[in-house]
């Protein structure tokens, strides 16, 4: 992997176009090694943010800069899995963006995603047909791709997102790796629990809530500002629930 | 056999297998990009541009050109009217200009005729139809392979290919714009009714028969070939009409394909207007 990542924001605010700011006033800094849990309701600035980092929507306010390459993990249900890729086609994906439109892809970069295959565990996989794989199987070579990319910074759209707990488990292993290899991993996700698990928690709801570490974060507080009637606070409020609402739009 | 002994139909054979070929693998992208309806858009709407460059002398690209262009911004403006919904727009704009053209055409000082536009001349074929077939064929061929990881990228994940270093908007911009080169290249072979079966049918039973996107690729090229050999055949031998024959051939092998795999996977269904470009 390249030298060591990092990303940072001061007061970032991003739109859409000529529309309305969808996000304002982000700040964080995250180090190669953690694991940033971005928190927020559907509509409340996660894929915003993620959009704006990327560099493909318009900063209308602060900064970011990032040391590293950065990709895009995104939800497996939102690529075409009928179309004829096998898993190592997807993760060779990777290599596109540094290969010219007139070469071929090189034999390092074929080497390169095998590798990444194996590394997420679907090395014996890598001619199976990418929408015949299981929803968490699809997720790893999407991270496969990511660190084809060669990506110190990874953004990971819901990476858990109607997984089953051995695959859970699977995922959860292979980003422990990758922050031991000194990658950012910025982590949607819904499940507050969870994030409770992470290095640092961003609270998003169309503005910055909190961010921190989750033991002073995650305050009943902080979770009703984000979720508003959205959070359900079980257990006399030990432990809270994210009601999610699933977007069949794709 | 007469299409042994016969140069004019030699002729007629190696243009339709030529463009069968290049129209089978342009089919396949087409597909994969839901653009079936706006490939049927497209002929259509570009008829009265290619009339009125057929009547000014103009190249025939130029006026394809031409009529795509006036036809998306009259759909635009017609989609302003928040009461003319997307789909309607398309359709009232596309049978317009399918009208007007085949009024044009119907004028005795356009240098080709209706029928001619409408259904081609395959039959009349000459050295200057087989060399522009053969360029398309090149161009095609050498189009889809250079913008091979795109295209992939654009289909399967347009989402994730900003990020990749690929603008899908872009990319779907520059195969409908190998369209239109297409459709102008071989309308007045195959007629602006039934270019769209050489485009579409090979191409959906590619995707059927083959596993692999190279496959499908290969696959669709071949049966557009090979509908162009057995129509023109059948036309010759039975006396049927070239354009119709050779659009009955391609369907038959889409028919063939769909019994030999029948439980091939389909692309979700979507609406016209997505295939258009509108909403996903």
């Amino acid at each position: 992997m390249s030298p060591a990542a990092r990303i940072e924001a001061a007061g970032l605010g991003a739109s859409y176009g000529a529309g309305a700011v969808a996000l304002r006033d982000v700040s964080f800094a995250a180090e190669g090694g953690q694991a940033v849990a971005v928190l927020g309701p559907n509509g409340g600035g996660k894929t915003t943010l993620f959009r704006a980092l990327l560099g493909e929507l318009a900063t209308v306010a602060g900064t970011f800069s990032i040391e590293g390459a950065i990709a895009y993990v995104p939800q497996t249900e939102r690529s075409r899995l009928d179309f004829p890729v096998s898993a190592l086609d997807v993760a060779l994906m990777g290599a596109y963006a540094r290969t010219s439109w007139y070469r071929r892809v090189t034999a390092a970069d074929r080497a390169l995603a095998r590798a990444a295959l194996e590394q997420v565990g679907l090395g014996e996989r890598a001619h199976e047909r990418f929408g015949a794989l299981s929803g968490g199987q699809r997720q790893r070579v999407l991270i496969a791709r990511a660190l084809v990319q060669d990506a110190g910074v990874l953004l990971l759209d819901e990476p858990f997102a109607g997984v089953d707990q051995t695959s859970e488990d699977a995922i959860m292993g292979i980003l422990d790796a990758l922050r031991a290899e000194g990658r950012v991993l910025l982590i949607a996700t819904h499940d507050v629990e969870q994030a409770r698990g992470w290095d640092r928690v961003l609270c998003l709801r169309g503005e910055q809530i909190a961010y921190g570490e989750p033991s002073s974060t995650l305050t009943n507080a902080v979770l009703e500002a984000t979720y508003g009637a959205e959070i359900v606070m079980l257990d006399c409020g030990h432990r809270a629930v994210a009601i999610q609402h699933h977007d069949h739009a794709h | 056999m007469e299409i042994l002994h016969s140069g004019l139909l030699q002729r007629a054979l190696l243009e339709i297998v030529v463009l069968g070929g290049a129209c089978g693998a342009l089919g396949v992208w087409l597909l994969h990009l839901r653009h079936a309806y706006a490939a049927e858009s497209l002929a259509h709407a570009m008829l009265p541009g290619l009339v009125l460059a057929s009547l000014a002398g103009l190249p025939l690209l130029a006026g394809a050109g031409a009529g795509v262009l006036v036809s998306a911004a009259l759909i635009a403006l017609a989609t302003r009217d928040t009461r003319v919904g997307s789909e309607i727009a398309v359709g009232i704009v596309v049978t317009t200009a399918f009208g007007l053209g085949a009024l044009l055409a119907l004028s005795p000082a356009v240098p080709v005729g209706l029928d001619k536009l409408l259904f081609g001349d395959l039959l009349g074929a000459g050295a200057a139809d087989l060399f522009a077939a053969g360029a398309l064929a090149a161009l095609v061929a050498g189009a889809l392979a250079a913008g091979h990881r795109r295209l992939t990228l654009a289909v399967f994940d347009p989402v994730s290919a900003p990020s990749l270093g690929v603008r899908p908007g872009g990319v779907e911009l520059a195969l409908l714009a190998l369209l239109a080169i297409a459709v102008a290249a071989a309308v007045l072979s195959l007629g602006n009714l039934l270019l769209f079966a050489l485009l579409v049918a090979p191409a959906a039973a590619g995707m059927r028969l083959g596993r692999s996107l190279r496959a499908q690729l290969g696959l669709a090229a071949g049966l557009g070939s090979a509908a162009g050999l057995l129509g023109l055949i059948a036309s010759s031998e039975l006396d049927l009409a070239a354009g119709g024959s050779i659009a009955l051939a391609a369907v038959a092998l889409y028919a063939v394909a769909a019994i030999a795999r029948p439980g091939a996977p389909r692309a979700a269904r979507r609406t016209p207007m997505e295939a258009l470009g509108g909403s996903r």
